[in-house]
């Protein structure tokens, strides 16, 4: 019920992970009706000011959803004010037009909405929602939100200290560390290597002109996707567009950034830390989206260690050894890059052992790729498990917006589970071989662990 | 004088809006209402239809959690819970999970102090396969003492995980020890290292053998289904298992008067940054009198829950003595709800500046209330929340279950939202004044020095391996 920063009572423990990992990476992926056994039907509305949204009607609970994506993300931060991107998603309901932060906040309370920003490598993402009987009101902070934030000086000082305490406890935080040390080691000298989140330094540089000039060049229409669903309809809908987004410049000023390959040759770091358990993240260069050997490496993946309990690498590392609680690989295509990677966490003392581990059972699916009968379960399993991502408004919208930014189209929607079913054997052995070249494993471990081999 | 009058009508708008708001969501509510039955051998069930996908959330709620783990075998429940996706004599190890996922399913289960729980979430066409499943390994589990000593490893992994990598996280476990003085939520779920580190398959067993029965269970369906098709699957799948007689009402040690603040320090290089936090032993919703969780409820939100709480306006906004600040209460527990209140000092403010100004703020709100305003906002942040999530089935199931499996009845569950819209300033004055007594209570400090004069902490399992 209440938002917990420290500690967590009534401790509910769950054994069987990493499933929403697995769904947030299979935006784009995972968007079909194999039977078309409900119908969803998507309209595309135009605005009277052109502006384009995906939009499934659903009238029966009075909420709405929107889930919107400016391209750019954290890797447009400007170099030595990285955290940027960050900082802004922070900042924009605090404060803006003619309400204060206090204000603001009080009003998004008062009807009951829920707005909230996030920042990834490519990209700025909004989600918005609202009951509907207070459509308009929410509409009106969320124009405010996008065009007119405030960024008073008291607002942003409270802001960055927030952010530097949670980078202080994320500097301490194994799991973070690994994830940023091992981005770090496999994309030098780019916008993928730095600290999303900024560093001390970096966040004590940023301006207030700096999220403002952030905020011009990246919140532009060009760029723009737009997913809403709930009760609304076509006509209304067109209306709010304009509101929130027509304001905006027609074209964003992207600082072009050049396509990059995780660094190769293999690489092993160990960051001590005095925790019992070490953590570790792996990987290496994975495939694009648009490849077209895409799909047969996310069938691999989920055979390999994408599909939780029927992974090989929870059954090797986890059910028959117990040498690890989690452990999952996973494959995702940015916008200037492509990985696998994955992670897994052991006793300092047997964190060797998990490691090679995982890189034999790279090995054996990079020469033999799976059985016969691995390729029909992971088949099964996806295809079958389609309708689980449509069951709430919410989740409807995150779906439709992935396939927007993957440049899919909407009938994308009616082809994936052929996709899927048309894999071979002979496919998933291709796209293993392509990509799961072990000697360009990259990993990361955090803690202190005992008896890793070094490799040269 | 006009502002007076502006005020006080802004006030008589807020509260129709939220009387509004109550009734619609009363009808939204009526719509969806659980329909709710009981099978020939006790098992209760619950189903609430959502045709929007046709997809389900099967549940099974055991009414057994790590509060009724004998003495000595901390996280029992837990590795038992673990252990449930093991062999069965129908289903090899592991075979339970593999063939949800080949139907296209997901699962997974959890554990709490006062429940275990099981679910899938699946095609509707599946549902009655899934059933056949649960139901053959809520009395048929067979489990061999290979996989239960890998699986004892698993879990030490998860501890380590969980807690033993995150001071944070000891510090929570070492405040609830502290806490309670008798009752069993003083222990952790997933159970002390030593204690796990030894626990058996003959533990597992017997625990399984006292508490898993039809008659200690739960099923909630939520989805693209009808009562009448749950009802017939249920009675022909569950219903043919017999009931246990030896199963009772669960009985637990209870708390005496608690008349002492206590505190607890930890030093550790590994904090990030120095932060307090209070935990307050109340009643819960099971236990309160009538009014006093919701009350606590809204008093919560208002302290300390987001930007426009008490805590943060007045420590991280106004005085700056905090970067962060907030609080809540949890009170869907059996035997005991918790309020918790936590904040980082900002640089250069010591802990117990930031804590004086905690108290400064729990004494103002005991000494005058908290406004009509804030009630209000409270209050319909609540009822919106209650509706956000109506739009989950999965959340759904666990609304139902988590309230059932406490005794708790559908009734009660449904009609929260409006003893909400009932609570006034005078109820929420009255919970604060009781229940934010430091006699009640455990403060807990993590500072991000070394140790003094301590041997770095064991952190590995004594016998870990055998």
């Amino acid at each position: 019920m209440a938002a917990r920063l420290l500690g967590s009572s009534g401790f509910v423990s769950a054994p069987r992970t990493l499933f929403a990992l697995a769904t947030a990476l299979l935006v784009g992926l995972g968007a079909t009706n194999p039977t078309s056994a409900f119908a969803m039907k998507i309209q595309t509305v135009k605005s009277p000011g052109g502006i384009e949204a995906w939009l499934v009607e659903e009238h029966s609970v009075p909420l709405i959803a929107m889930r919107f994506a400016f391209e750019g993300g954290n890797s447009q931060d400007p170099p030595g004010k990285e955290g940027v991107a960050n900082f802004l998603t922070a900042m924009l309901d605090e404060g803006a037009g003619e309400l204060t932060a206090i204000e603001f906040q009080e009003r998004m309370e008062e009807i009951a909405m829920r707005m909230g920003f996030e920042d990834s490598r490519d990209s700025f993402y909004g989600s918005f929602e609202t009951l509907t009987e207070n459509l308009d009101e929410a509409v009106e902070l969320l124009r405010l939100a996008i065009n007119k934030p405030r960024f008073d000086p008291d607002a942003m000082e409270r802001i960055r200290g927030q952010l530097l305490t949670s980078l202080a406890f994320a500097a301490k935080d194994p799991d973070r560390v690994a994830a940023r040390e091992w981005f770090a080691a496999a994309f030098p000298n780019h916008p993928y290597g730095r600290p999303a989140a900024g560093t001390e330094e970096s966040l004590a540089a940023i301006t207030r002109e700096d999220l403002e000039a952030y905020r011009k060049r990246v919140f532009a229409k060009d760029t723009l996707k737009i997913a809403v669903v709930g009760d609304i309809d076509a006509q209304t809908l067109g209306k709010v567009l304009d509101r929130v987004f027509g304001e905006l410049p027609e074209k964003a000023d992207l600082v072009p950034i050049p396509f990059v390959e995780p660094k190769k040759g293999g690489d092993l770091q160990i960051i001590e830390m005095p925790v019992p358990q070490s953590v570790a993240t792996f990987g290496l260069a994975g495939i694009p989206r648009k490849d077209p050997d895409f799909i047969p490496a996310f069938v691999m993946n989920h055979i390999l260690g994408g599909g939780g309990f029927s992974s090989r690498l929870m059954e090797e590392v986890r059910e028959k050894r117990g040498l690890a609680y989690s452990v999952y690989s996973y494959l995702q295509p940015y916008q200037h890059t492509a990985i696998f990677a994955g992670g897994v966490a052991t006793k300092n003392e047997e964190i060797g052992q998990s490691l090679e581990v995982i890189r034999a059972e790279l090995q054996r699916m990079a020469t033999e790729g799976p059985t016969p009968e691995e390729l029909e379960n992971a088949k099964s399993y996806l295809i079958g498990s389609y309708p689980l991502r449509f069951d709430t408004n919410a989740k409807i919208a995150n779906q439709l917006l992935g396939i927007m930014q993957d440049g899919l189209g909407q009938d994308y929607i009616e082809k994936r589970n052929s996709l899927i079913e048309a894999v071979t054997l002979e496919d998933v052995k291709r796209a293993a071989k392509r990509i799961l070249e072990t000697d360009n494993l990259i990993m990361t471990v955090v803690g202190q662990p005992k008896n890793l081999k070094v490799r040269s | 004088m006009a502002a007076r009058v502006w005020a006080s009508l802004a006030t008589i708008l807020a509260i129709t809006m939220t009387l509004a708001l109550a009734h619609r969501l009363e009808a939204q509510t009526r719509e969806r209402r659980a329909s709710e039955f009981t099978l020939s051998n006790g098992m209760q069930v619950v189903v609430v239809p959502d045709h929007r996908a046709p997809v389900v959330t099967h549940m099974v709620w055991y009414r057994v959690g790590a509060a009724d783990e004998p003495p000595g075998v901390s996280g029992v429940a837990h590795f038992l819970e673990h252990l449930m996706f093991k062999s069965t004599e129908k289903l090899a190890s592991g075979e339970f999970s593999r063939i949800v996922s080949r139907m296209g399913g997901q699962d997974n289960a959890f554990t709490s102090q006062d429940a275990t729980a099981y679910f899938q979430r699946i095609a509707k066409d599946r549902l009655a396969k899934v059933m056949e499943m649960e139901a053959d390994r809520m009395v048929n589990l067979r489990l061999t003492e290979a996989e239960v000593l890998t699986e004892r490893e698993v879990i030490l992994e998860e501890r380590r995980s969980r807690v033993e990598n995150n001071p944070q996280a000891v510090l929570d476990e070492q405040m609830n020890a502290v806490l309670y003085y008798s009752h069993p939520y003083g222990i952790p779920v997933i159970g002390w290292e030593h204690e796990i580190a030894r626990l058996t398959r003959e533990d597992a067993l017997n625990f399984y053998k006292r508490h898993y029965a039809p008659n200690n269970a739960i099923l909630v369906v939520t989805g693209d289904v009808t009562p009448e098709e749950v009802r017939r699957l249920a009675e022909d799948i569950y219903g043919r298992i017999p009931p246990n007689p030896e199963i009772k009402p669960r009985k637990r040690p209870m708390e005496p008067e608690q008349r002492a603040a206590r505190r607890v320090e930890i030093k550790d290089p590994r904090a990030g940054k120095p932060s307090i936090q209070r935990y307050y032993v109340t009643p819960s919703y099971v236990t309160a009198e009538p009014g006093e969780a919701e009350a606590l409820d809204l008093l919560m939100k208002i302290t300390g829950s987001g930007a426009t709480s008490r805590l943060y306006q007045k420590l991280v906004a106004k005085d700056k003595v905090a970067s962060t600040a907030g609080g809540w209460y949890g009170g869907s527990s059996m035997d005991f709800g918790k309020i918790a209140v936590y904040a980082v000092p900002a640089d250069g403010v010591s802990l117990s500046e930031v804590e004086a100004a905690i108290d400064a703020v729990l004494a103002d709100i005991v000494a005058n209330g908290v406004t009509e305003a804030e009630l209000q906002r409270a209050k319909k942040s609540y009822l919106a929340e209650y509706i956000y999530e109506s739009d989950n089935q999965a959340t759904l199931a666990r609304r139902y279950g988590w309230g059932l499996v406490v005794g708790r009845t559908v009734e009660d569950i449904e009609s929260w939202p409006e003893r909400i819209s009932k609570v006034t300033r005078e109820d929420i004055q009255k919970v604060a004044a009781r229940y934010f007594d430091p006699r009640r209570s455990v403060t807990g400090t993590l500072l991000p020095v070394p140790p003094e004069g301590v041997e770095q902490t064991r952190t590995s399992a004594p016998n870990g391996r055998s």
